[in-house]
């Protein structure tokens, strides 16, 4: 196990770097000068030029990455060009944003998930399984930034029962566990967590209405055990790819849905990366980048070394 | 005794419920009096614009964390909604240049002003304030701050102190419409500087300037709380309100939910669909003449179809622009130049700008064009933006409208940022001329001299000395504008100035669409709002 797990790690190395140069080169493909976020629109050239040399954009770019990854992996990642702030504080404070959001969306789309794809896989054929299948499809095509609109538009323009956007009636840096705050994190945590919750009950619902054909359950009921027992068999047989498709979506959710976040003015990573984009913030946008990739990896990594804990057989293999 | 038990019973009760009611009543009176009035304001940034003395996000920003908590030496008169400002004291009580030589400009300051943290404002902070941003050897050098203000105060040479209260600022040629450069130029407190250890990002959370609010708190992206300031020097200019949150919702269906929602009191730019929505619930639409114009800039260079007069002419005839203004919903006006028609600088134009489709098709057959034998050109415009309006939809409607007069127009969208890039290196650049660009879509403050004509008629101002995009030149124009830059007299320098644009629209150096109105939307609570006629709006005139 050990072995497997440090094979896993160091598999990790070589893709951490890959994604450290996409991160960093991606961001200069996109037309447009990152000084715009600094200088007026109709600043000179010599002012331009005078920024280009203080932000050290005039040298050539292999310099501009090894200089970059250099303080990168001391936990610098520059400051801001529009702000002057220090990336990693930002991303730090995004970061622990979209997580308390998205942590909130994946819990309630995995837990709410599976229970339906279980029912549905259980009743395979039937009107449950129908409703669910129905419904699943549609969490997974309607388009976030609508549902949000509509949510907005019912829960609060409407009924007034909950807030349209912000973290809390004193920004994010107040947040508390309390009702005022919690109230904020309903309408784009409802938003967000419609797609996970659809993927992960339709994988579910197939894995339950396959498993529930195995010889193994039939021989399980031929010894006599109820059906509840018989449902904690299928459940950790569907558990670790349960577990591997709820950590994507986690990786995905934590990239932050840039539209949720800009609709419910949410300040976490995807409204960060809106900002850093319109504004051309090279170090912010890399930054950002870097760092949800380095969680996407790190997710994975994690559901690598824990699928084997629930299916011994993946470390024989 | 049993009575008189119960009696005194009765009585203590009554006397604890009056002590309870006085009680109340006292609270609620203390409360009542020390009662903090609030207006949250949705701002359509996607962050507070910087705070640390010259603010970025263009001119919109000033009005947010530049002339509330700092003050210029010449300040823009901007508490007035019925005509448009003009210049007035700021720190400076007087300005005038020296008559032996007119580059030199002496200004007396203001005495007695304190910057919020208690340190005095005198003729070395203003000094100290111009290093900050010209000189790039000063130690308190913020290329971030010269960066924004660098550019709109081109005409400082050099400046010295002349006294404890009186400075001296060289230009570098005799130009009278210089004052019209410092209302952007903010004056902010060495003291504070020194206090935060040399650290410009401590100063952005704690800044001190002379304005009439004070930040009490700053949260990146989140919100600015501004408090009132009481000891502000101008006690005409006093804040209305104790506390001003302004909160960056740049997503406008967002800001009007949290507006009708109650999570806001006011917010700037409402998306047009919900305005019957705001009416219907008792909010308030306040807009005004602004400084703006959403023009086609057309490139006059040997080979753009926009070199003969006629088809320029044409273009500008063929827009309904009040079709415009209703598809806008009314957050518009019909442009007749690149400035308002009320404005002291629009002059006597000989070609009247409207809707006139007959004259604009004789024009094009004159011209030699037709709707079967078109006239092609390219245009570049942005996906969208600050000042572009609803850019799709209405370059559509243009493209239509130019359709039926023989102007058949291709579009090339870019985001603003890259669109910015195209208009920096003028028509005449590769990125431009070698792709047919032939005229560039961008909207344009004109809330000044400089900003409204010279930068767009000089011929000494043509890309990429300047943002004269297309190349135009006309000897009248630049002697004109020659003549004014040595002109002292206000009432003249209109005169010019009147010409300057006159000859502009005579021109047709662009296709003038509508001017923005910089629509605000207010909740009942919210009482009073000066509108002024400007990009510089005065938030301390908001009041419940």
């Amino acid at each position: 196990m050990l072995m497997f797990v440090l094979r896993r790690l160091l598999y990790a190395v070589p893709i951490a770097l890959g994604v450290t140069v996409v991160s960093f080169l991606l961001v200069y493909l996109a037309p447009g000068d990152p000084l715009n976020a600094i200088a007026p629109a109709d600043a000179p050239a010599e002012v331009i030029e005078a920024l280009k040399v203080s932000y050290g954009l005039d040298r050539p770019l292999p310099v501009r990455y090894l200089l970059w990854l250099q303080r990168a992996v001391q936990g610098d990642l520059g400051a801001s060009i529009a702000t002057g702030r220090p990336v990693s504080g930002e991303v730090r404070s995004a970061v622990g944003n979209t997580l308390l959001l998205a942590g909130v969306a994946a819990a309630l789309g995995v837990l709410v998930g599976c229970l339906a794809g279980a029912v549905a896989g259980y009743h395979a054929g039937g009107p449950l399984d129908r409703l669910v299948t129905a419904l699943s499809v549609v969490g997974v095509s309607v388009p976030h930034y609508w549902l949000g609109l509509v949510l907005t538009i019912v829960f609060s323009v409407r009924l007034g029962w909950l807030p349209a956007m912000g973290a809390g009636p004193g920004g994010s840096a107040d947040w508390l566990w309390d009702g005022d705050h919690l109230r904020h994190l309903v309408l784009p945590a409802l938003t967000l967590c419609v797609i996970p919750l659809g993927i992960l009950s339709r994988t579910v619902r197939a894995l339950v209405a396959d498993l529930m054909q195995r010889e193994f359950v039939l021989a399980l009921r031929a010894r006599g055990l109820g059906e509840a027992a018989i449902l904690r068999h299928v459940a950790r047989n569907a558990a670790p790819t349960v577990l591997a498709v709820a950590g994507l979506q986690l990786g995905y959710l934590m990239g932050g849905s840039i539209l949720v976040e800009t609709v419910f003015a949410w300040p976490g990573t995807g409204f960060l990366l809106n900002t850093a984009i319109f504004q051309r913030d090279i170090p912010l946008l890399q930054g950002v980048l870097l760092v949800l990739c380095l969680i996407f990896v790190g997710l994975n990594l994690l559901v690598d070394v824990l699928q084997p804990v629930l299916d011994p057989r993946m470390v024989r293999q | 005794m049993v009575s008189n038990k119960a009696g005194q019973l009765t009585v203590n009760r009554w006397r604890r419920a009056l002590q309870g009611l006085a009680a109340l009543v006292l609270v609620t009176a203390c409360s009542m009096a020390h009662g903090e009035s609030l207006v949250r304001y949705g701002i359509s940034m996607a962050d507070i614009p910087l705070t640390t003395g010259q603010p970025d996000k263009g001119a919109g920003g000033y009005q947010f964390t530049g002339h509330t908590l700092y003050d210029p030496l010449v300040a823009w008169e901007a508490n007035i909604a019925s005509r448009p400002g003009k210049l007035i004291p700021g720190l400076a009580t007087e300005w005038k240049p020296d008559p032996q030589d007119p580059r030199n400009w002496r200004f007396k300051l203001r005495h007695g002003v304190k910057f919020h943290d208690g340190s005095e404002f005198n003729a070395d902070a203003v000094i100290w304030n111009l290093q900050k941003v010209l000189e790039t050897k000063a130690p308190q050098f913020d290329a971030k701050q010269s960066a924004q203000v660098r550019p709109r105060i081109p005409s400082i040479l050099r400046y010295r102190k002349v006294d404890d209260y009186t400075v001296e600022i060289t230009t570098k040629e005799i130009d009278a419409l210089f004052p019209f450069q410092l209302p952007w130029f903010l004056i902010g407190s060495p003291a504070q500087w020194e206090k935060l250890g040399h650290d410009w990002a401590k100063v952005a959370l704690q800044p001190s300037g002379t304005g009439p609010f004070r930040l009490d708190r700053l949260v990146p992206r989140e919100r600015a709380e501004l408090v009132r300031n009481p000891a502000y020097w101008d006690k005409t200019r006093l804040a209305k309100v104790d506390r001003l949150v302004l909160l960056p919702i740049p997503d406008a269906l967002t800001r009007a939910n949290a507006l009708l929602n109650g999570q806001v009191d006011m917010i700037e730019t409402p998306p047009p669909d919900v305005l019957p929505q705001f009416a219907a619930s008792g909010f308030r639409v306040v807009q005004n003449v602004t400084p703006h114009v959403w023009p086609y800039h057309f490139s006059t260079y040997p080979g753009s179809p926009w070199t003969d007069l006629r088809v320029r002419k044409a273009a500008n005839l063929a827009i309904d622009r009040a079709a415009i203004v209703k598809l806008l919903g009314g957050l518009a006006s019909p442009a007749k130049g690149q400035l308002d028609a009320n404005s002291p600088w629009f002059g006597k134009p000989s070609f009247e700008i409207k809707y006139d489709l007959a004259a604009a098709k004789a024009l094009m057959t004159q011209a030699g064009y037709s709707k079967a034998k078109p006239l092609k050109a390219k245009i570049l415009i942005a996906q969208g933006g600050t000042g572009q309006m609803l850019s799709l939809p209405m370059n559509e409607f243009i493209q239509q409208s130019l359709a039926e007069v023989g102007i058949q127009v291709e579009f090339e969208v870019v985001e603003l940022e890259n669109l910015y890039l195209h208009w920096r290196n003028g028509a005449k650049a590769d990125m431009n001329a070698g792709k047919g660009i032939t005229a560039i879509n961008l909207g344009y403050v004109t809330a000044d001299p400089f900003y409204a004509l010279t930068r767009f008629a000089y011929s000494k101002y043509v890309a990429p000395n300047g943002v004269n995009w297309g190349g135009y030149s006309n000897p009248k124009v630049d002697d004109a504008i020659d003549q004014v830059k040595a002109t002292f007299d206000p009432k003249a320098q209109d005169r010019l100035l009147a010409f300057v644009h006159q000859q502009m629209v005579d021109d047709a150096l662009m296709l003038w669409v509508v001017h923005d109105t910089n629509p605000h939307v207010l909740s009942p609570k919210v009482k009073q709002y000066v509108q002024a006629q400007h990009w510089f709006q005065d938030l301390t005139t908001i009041g419940l």
